[in-house]
């Protein structure tokens, strides 16, 4: 699993906005009443949303009491998975998949372009502190390499021209259109396609 | 090939429309009421007969996996989970799933729950498509408003939910036991097998878990028969399949196609063709990054089925294909996979944990020209030392690969690597336990 680092800056206080105590409280209901703890994914990933894309200590404490649970379980959870981020990384986190598949269709250019124009390091905020970039392991979306996730969103089919223009644009403040960059329909083959003819014609 | 009246996802590429009463044009939801109005043997026979085997990697036969949850109810509720935690490099079918053809597969759980006794199933889908999941949740909510799902789901006397539980970036989570333990909130560290997750699985009770392509087919396997499904595809190896076909092709796509389609076809046909002709083709990867890679002499005649892979040492796996032509460094390819597993262990057991780290640093210097020829079956040994040793099919998933590069481009590896041993360079390896031995003057 990946090393994480946790920010030596921490709020003192978290609590869920009351929305967000509503949407903890369906969370939990889904799961038999005694298992409550069963929702701690989800609800570690409400207060990363809510706490602009990084989940302080005070949060990892405060969704251990409510859902009853020790701190270290929640926090070794919190450590152990991924896609939770225990140090700022900005408004805007970009991860690149740069597994082989998105490897050999070029990733390396699409890092590049992030080192030129976010950071010189991988979870290093931009100058005006707005985002932040990563690689990681496989996102799942290999036919349409190479991608990028920026916060929920993928951004698929990208090239040099097309990363330089979203990322430029996101440095301003302003979030692209995600889906494919060539305008591709989702999985199909660009051109030439072969199978499901009659029904995109009918 | 396959005509298109008998592929099973028609909304594949989303030229219909994902959402509830397009589905229902499409067939979905016709005759549910009847299919679980039958009693749950008959149903389960009818898998069976369909010689169904699972989409998810292993290919076990989906029948008898049903067959083994108890028959009876008894003090503990039964549950269905959905594995939707594709995170296998290569594969990309889930998704699609659950992005067009959302009703297809909640159809396939109302169907299998009622099969093996469940009221109560979770969809453990990956943390990054939170977009898919969105979907998946609005087609749920559309489902309940057609009283599809929930109290007297269908009309049918059977009370059914569905909840989505998101995962959070671990490839590990994949693993059907790791899957519960992250369902039940905790670390996704695989359980130890016996027990089997058919009597005891999510908390503690017999849970059936499935991939999300073997669920979606089941809906059309019943309303066309386990016949027409078998006379796909070949024997043992029945039906239809979505190929992911990604890499150095003009076309990259998912397409579904018949079992044991031949390889070439899909790559020359459907894929538009390998990124500067046949001939350049060096290596594939058929079912995503778990499985040996084939060299090019293999693709020509080789069928994608599981039975053919497994005697050329590879597998169909989740059917991800990832095609490497020669433009590509084969031995970096294989280093980025082993740094994938090196990354995603969890940590469990001392083999896989230590290994994958042994594994990766070795083929970086090979990849690099650092290595020495000894190296080479060192290599080999610490493969031989995973596969096996592990709690979980990680092991093998992590060692296979590499085994596969040994295998068929040795030669590569060997007119990069030199004789020198390292010791003698005085090469600064970073994480290399004996360091201190090159530091030394006379070591």
């Amino acid at each position: 699993m990946s090393i994480k680092k946790i920010s030596k800056e921490q709020p003192e206080l978290f609590e869920f906005t009351t929305d967000n105590l509503k949407i903890a409280k369906i969370e939990v209901a889904k799961y038999p009443k005694e298992r409550k703890s069963s929702a701690v994914l989800s609800l570690l990933y409400l207060a990363q949303k809510q706490n602009y894309n990084w989940i302080p200590l005070a949060a990892i404490k405060y969704i251990a009491a409510l859902l009853e649970m020790p701190y270290i379980k929640v926090y070794e959870i919190a450590t152990f998975y991924s896609m939770f981020n225990l140090s700022p990384v900005g408004k805007y986190f970009i991860q690149v998949c740069t597994t082989t598949p998105c490897m050999i269709r070029g990733a390396k250019k699409i890092t590049d372009i992030c080192k030129k124009h976010i950071s010189e390091n991988q979870y290093e905020l931009s100058k005006n502190k707005i985002c932040s970039w990563t690689e990681v392991e496989c996102l799942g979306a290999c036919v349409n390499a190479p991608m990028m996730q920026i916060n929920q969103d993928y951004f698929e089919d990208l090239d040099e021209i097309k990363t330089e223009e979203i990322i430029k644009k996101l440095l301003k403040n302003e979030f692209s259109d995600p889906g494919s960059a060539k305008n591709r329909k989702s999985n199909a083959p660009e051109d030439g396609r072969t199978t499901l003819l009659g029904i995109k014609n009918a | 090939m396959l005509k298109d009246n008998d592929r099973i996802f028609k909304n594949l590429y989303n030229d219909l429309g994902w959402d509830i009463n397009s589905a229902i044009k499409r067939g979905d939801w016709s005759l549910t009421k009847e299919i679980i109005s039958k009693d749950k043997e008959s149903i389960i026979k009818e898998i069976k007969e369909s010689e169904l085997r699972g989409r998810g990697g292993a290919g076990f036969p989906t029948g008898l996996k049903l067959s083994f949850a108890p028959k009876e109810l008894g003090s503990r509720p039964h549950y269905l989970v959905i594995n939707a935690d594709e995170s296998e490099p290569g594969t990309c079918k889930d998704r699609d799933i659950l992005r067009f053809e959302p009703q297809k597969l909640i159809e396939g759980c109302l169907i299998t729950s009622y099969a093996i006794n469940a009221h109560t199933c979770y969809v453990y889908i990956r943390g990054e498509y939170f977009r898919e999941g969105q979907r998946l949740q609005k087609a749920i909510d559309e489902a309940y408003e057609k009283n599809f799902l929930g109290k007297n789901a269908c009309n049918s006397g059977w009370d059914f939910d569905i909840h989505i539980h998101f995962g959070a970036g671990a490839y590990i989570c994949g693993e059907e036991t790791a899957l519960l333990e992250s369902l039940e909130g905790k670390k996704g560290l695989p359980r130890l097998k016996p027990p089997f997750p058919a009597l005891v699985g999510l908390y503690g009770c017999p849970t059936i878990v499935n991939n999300v392509e073997t669920i979606a087919v089941i809906p059309t396997i019943l309303r066309k028969g386990s016949k027409w499904f078998a006379s796909l595809g070949k024997p043992k190896n029945t039906g239809t399949k979505i190929f992911c076909i990604s890499g150095n092709v003009n076309n990259p796509c998912n397409v579904e196609e018949e079992m044991g389609v031949p390889l070439k076809e899909l790559i020359e046909k459907h894929a538009g063709g390998v990124v500067g002709g046949w001939n350049n083709l060096q290596a594939v990867i058929p079912g995503g990054s778990s499985m040996p890679l084939l060299p090019k002499s293999v693709c020509e005649t080789i069928t994608m089925d599981f039975d053919s892979l497994i005697k050329e040492k590879s597998g169909l796996g989740t059917a991800g294909i990832i095609v490497i032509n020669k433009d590509q460094d084969i031995i970096r390819c294989i280093e980025r996979i082993a740094r994938f597993y090196k990354h995603e262990s969890c940590g469990q057991c001392t083999p896989c944990r230590e290994g994958c780290g042994w594994m990766w640093r070795i083929l970086k210097r090979m990849a690099d020209g650092n290595a020495s020829l000894k190296e080479i079956d060192l290599l080999y040994d610490v493969t031989k030392q995973i596969e096996g040793h592990t709690i979980c099919a990680f092991g093998e998933g992590s060692a296979w690969p590499v085994q596969g590069l040994l295998r068929h481009f040795k030669k590569e590896i060997e007119k990069r690597s030199h004789e020198e041993p390292l010791i003698k360079k005085k090469i600064d390896i970073p994480y290399l336990i004996d360091q201190h031995l090159l530091e030394k003057d006379n070591a």
